[in-house]
């Protein structure tokens, strides 16, 4: 599904992703964890096509394709959905006309006809049902005046919407109380299909009591520093993420 | 994928203003230039009554004496009167009323305006009257209004037909030594719609005046005189455009709307005039004056405008709030893309006691737009209790763009309520980046962004209208993002 190879980006001069290389299959759920500055939300952006991180050195094959040469777009089109740490508001855009603008180009990307009126309020529905999001959030406009619950929520909601390929979710649970955390991973645990993968990037474990990951990650200065199994995160949360930087620091050394 | 967006960009500099076509129709043309004897040639060939033409040779002496005022935070290019023609009109036919009448190639120019002349279902709720350059040619469900008492017929047949009214209300609200381009129409207008709504009538459908400039070198000097009388409502909504040329072409129009006791009148504008070039040559003039008298108590005028063309529009749309416990209201949404000039608002003057005023103006700048919002807030001495609230927000697309502010306010009475809010915001990379990662492109983000940020004004629009409003303003502001 996606393949990274040594991917190197900085922002404006300073290097942040120093070589990262992934690799997720369909059906995986990856969790990348790591302190704050890591790289973790960069890594997001590389993804999702911000103009603003520039891309060094590497290659990043998704579908097939060279990921980097798409438009954020045609991105979106072709499977990949950014969950956003902080969600944008824009006042005035209606939820509905939002996501039937969305939905009716990813229909489009495919060949499809638009959606009904009809057809299209019975799917927000649906899906509404499906992550258990509360009704009125959709005739509000876009985030605007959501709490930062409701905004996670409205994330999960539109991926529902959107059925991505690939999901991302940039620490899609901070900021959370317990009872968002567990519609939040509810709503992944649903969607999870065996032809689709996520990238759960997150700084603490609790989402991944919820969330099951099959790999584990732990970015640390740009560089993923130890991939394992679930029992890594637990280890982590453990062992705090000073355990992480002394053994590397100790590689170094020897 | 680079060549992609320069191509998609391309596209839309090129062809983007699709009512820029000139029809060729067979016109009758007075030479250009302004006199005495101009205004007596428009007069006689309307073959207007004395007092009409006794009206506009005292406007036309009263408009030597002035000079245009220069306030406006505006460039405008120096206007030439004796280049402009102030009388054009398509050749009469036969008339008898009939749309057979009308010269084909009329029809079809207002078929491809998406304006037809024949009372054709799909606009059943809407009558409209149509006119091109100095002259109404067609209005449509005449006899069906007329049934109920509505009278609703161009101007030039209200001061043949009801003369009365014309002469009662014409001038009371706009006098003819109000300014500079107010006079220059009472000297020299030629047509424009009438409408007369009777005590007690609620006009069942949307009445619409569309305006049409076509012929070159030519000014259009029309005048709308809309009357509600006591306990009567009316909807009523004008479009406009033009072709596509490289001179400016003045438009200086009035609206004089009068509401009695308990009448409401909704006024809506949808202006598109030709905004010029990209390089900003040519485009029209739109210099309008319009006003609305809430003359009885508890009437209310409601002004809502969408501006998304002409090169320069300069215009304020005011209420005077006569009446006690009248209201007016003022909700405009003013696109300047390219280099496009607006200095547009509102004057609210409170006379009657617990009057109230709304105003929103919502400016939207792109390219090397200029746009002002200028807003006057006026309460009398005797106003108690008046009521106003104002909000006035700008949006800017790009660095080489410009919003600017200028509100008054002239209290005289101590109860008087009076609020002003403002805001200045820029479309924002991230608001375009979470359209584009949910698989919505640029151009299509800034659409729904704008739309958004209008949203307030333009669901004031009736509904046939928004729809078109809410393309226009996606269409008008197509490759102001590079």
């Amino acid at each position: 599904m996606l393949i990274i190879n040594n991917l190197k980006a900085s922002i404006g001069g300073k290097s942040i992703l120093k070589g990262i290389s992934l690799d997720v299959k369909p059906g995986e759920i990856h969790a990348i964890m790591g302190p704050n500055g890591s790289g973790k939300s960069t890594l997001a952006a590389v993804l999702a096509g911000r103009e603003f991180v520039e891309i060094t050195e590497g290659t990043v094959t998704y579908l097939g394709k060279n990921l980097l040469e798409m438009a954020p777009e045609d991105r979106a089109k072709e499977g990949i959905f950014l969950g956003f740490q902080y969600p944008i508001e824009i006042p005035g855009v209606s939820m509905v006309n939002f996501m039937k603008t969305a939905v009716n180009e990813h229909r489009k990307h495919k060949g499809l006809d638009p959606l009904s009126a009809s057809d299209f309020l019975k799917m927000m529905r649906d899906k509404k049902e499906l992550v258990e999001i509360d009704s009125k959030l959709a005739n509000r406009s876009v985030n605007e005046g959501y709490s930062g619950g409701e905004k996670k929520k409205n994330e999960i909601f539109q991926m529902a919407m959107l059925e991505p390929k690939l999901a991302i979710l940039d620490e899609t649970d901070s900021g959370l109380d317990i009872d968002a955390l567990r519609i939040v991973a509810n709503g992944v645990n649903k969607l999870k299909r065996p032809d689709n993968s996520f990238i759960v990037i997150t700084h603490y474990q609790r989402l991944l009591d919820y969330i099951v990951p099959d790999v584990v990650h732990v970015l640390y200065d740009g560089r993923i520093v130890k991939t394992a199994g679930k029992e890594l995160a637990l280890e982590l949360e453990e062992k705090g993420y000073d355990w992480i930087k002394k053994e590397i620091e100790n590689n170094a050394a020897s | 994928m680079e060549k992609d967006q320069d191509k998609i960009l391309s596209d839309v500099t090129t062809g983007e203003y699709k009512y820029g076509f000139y029809s060729d129709i067979e016109m009758d043309r007075i030479p250009k230039g302004l006199s005495e004897e101009v205004v007596r040639i428009i007069s006689a060939k309307k073959n207007e009554p004395q007092w009409l033409l006794d009206f506009r040779l005292k406007s036309y002496r009263h408009w030597l004496t002035m000079k245009m005022p220069t306030w406006p935070n505006l460039k405008i290019a120096p206007i030439n009167y004796q280049e402009i023609i102030f009388y054009a009109a398509p050749k009469e036919r036969k008339n008898t009323g009939s749309i057979d009448d009308i010269d084909p190639e009329l029809k079809r120019t207002f078929d491809k305006l998406g304006i037809p002349l024949q009372e054709q279902k799909h606009l059943a709720g809407v009558a409209v009257d149509a006119v091109i350059d100095s002259v109404s040619v067609k209005t449509t469900f005449k006899e069906t209004l007329a049934e109920m008492g509505i009278i609703f017929c161009s101007f030039s047949d209200a001061v043949k037909e009801y003369p009365d009214l014309v002469k009662r209300y014409m001038g009371s609200v706009v006098p003819y030594t109000d300014n500079f381009f107010a006079t220059l129409n009472s000297a020299v207008f030629s047509d424009g719609s009438f409408c007369y709504i009777p005590k007690g009538i609620r006009c069942p459908m949307e009445l619409s005046t569309y305006f049409r400039i076509n012929s070159a070198n030519t000014g259009q000097f029309e005048r709308t005189l809309l009357i509600a009388d006591e306990e009567s409502y009316v909807s009523y909504l004008e479009g406009c455009t033009a072709p596509s040329r490289d001179e400016n072409q003045l438009h200086a129009a009035i609206v004089e709307i009068v509401a009695e006791k308990n009448a409401e009148v909704k006024y809506s504008t949808v202006q598109n005039w030709y905004p010029g070039d990209k390089e900003g040559r040519g485009g029209v003039f739109n210099f309008v004056t319009k006003r609305g008298m809430c003359k009885g108590e508890s009437s209310k005028i409601s002004w809502t405008q969408i501006e998304t063309g002409s090169a320069i529009t300069w215009k304020y749309p005011s209420c005077i709030l006569r009446g006690d416990n009248s209201t007016g209201e003022f909700y405009s949404v003013a696109v300047t893309n390219n280099y496009q000039q607006a200095d547009t608002g509102t004057k609210m003057t409170h006379i009657g006691k617990n009057t109230k005023s709304t105003i929103v103006s919502k400016g939207i700048s792109a390219g090397h737009g200029q746009n002002s919002y200028r807003g006057l807030v006026k309460v009398l001495k005797n106003a108690s209790n008046a009521r106003n609230y104002s909000q006035c927000d700008s949006l800017l697309l790009g660095d080489k763009c410009g919003a600017h502010t200028f509100p008054y306010l002239e209290v005289d009475n101590s109860t008087a309520i009076v609020e002003h809010e403002a805001t200045t915001s820029k479309i924002g990379e991230d608001q375009i980046f979470y359209c584009n990662q949910r698989g919505i492109s640029t151009e299509d983000a800034i659409g729904l962004i704008v739309n958004g940020y209008a949203r307030e004004v333009i669901n004031k629009l009736p509904m046939e209208f928004a729809v078109e409003a809410q393309k226009l303003l996606q269409i008008s502001l197509e490759g102001s993002v590079g």
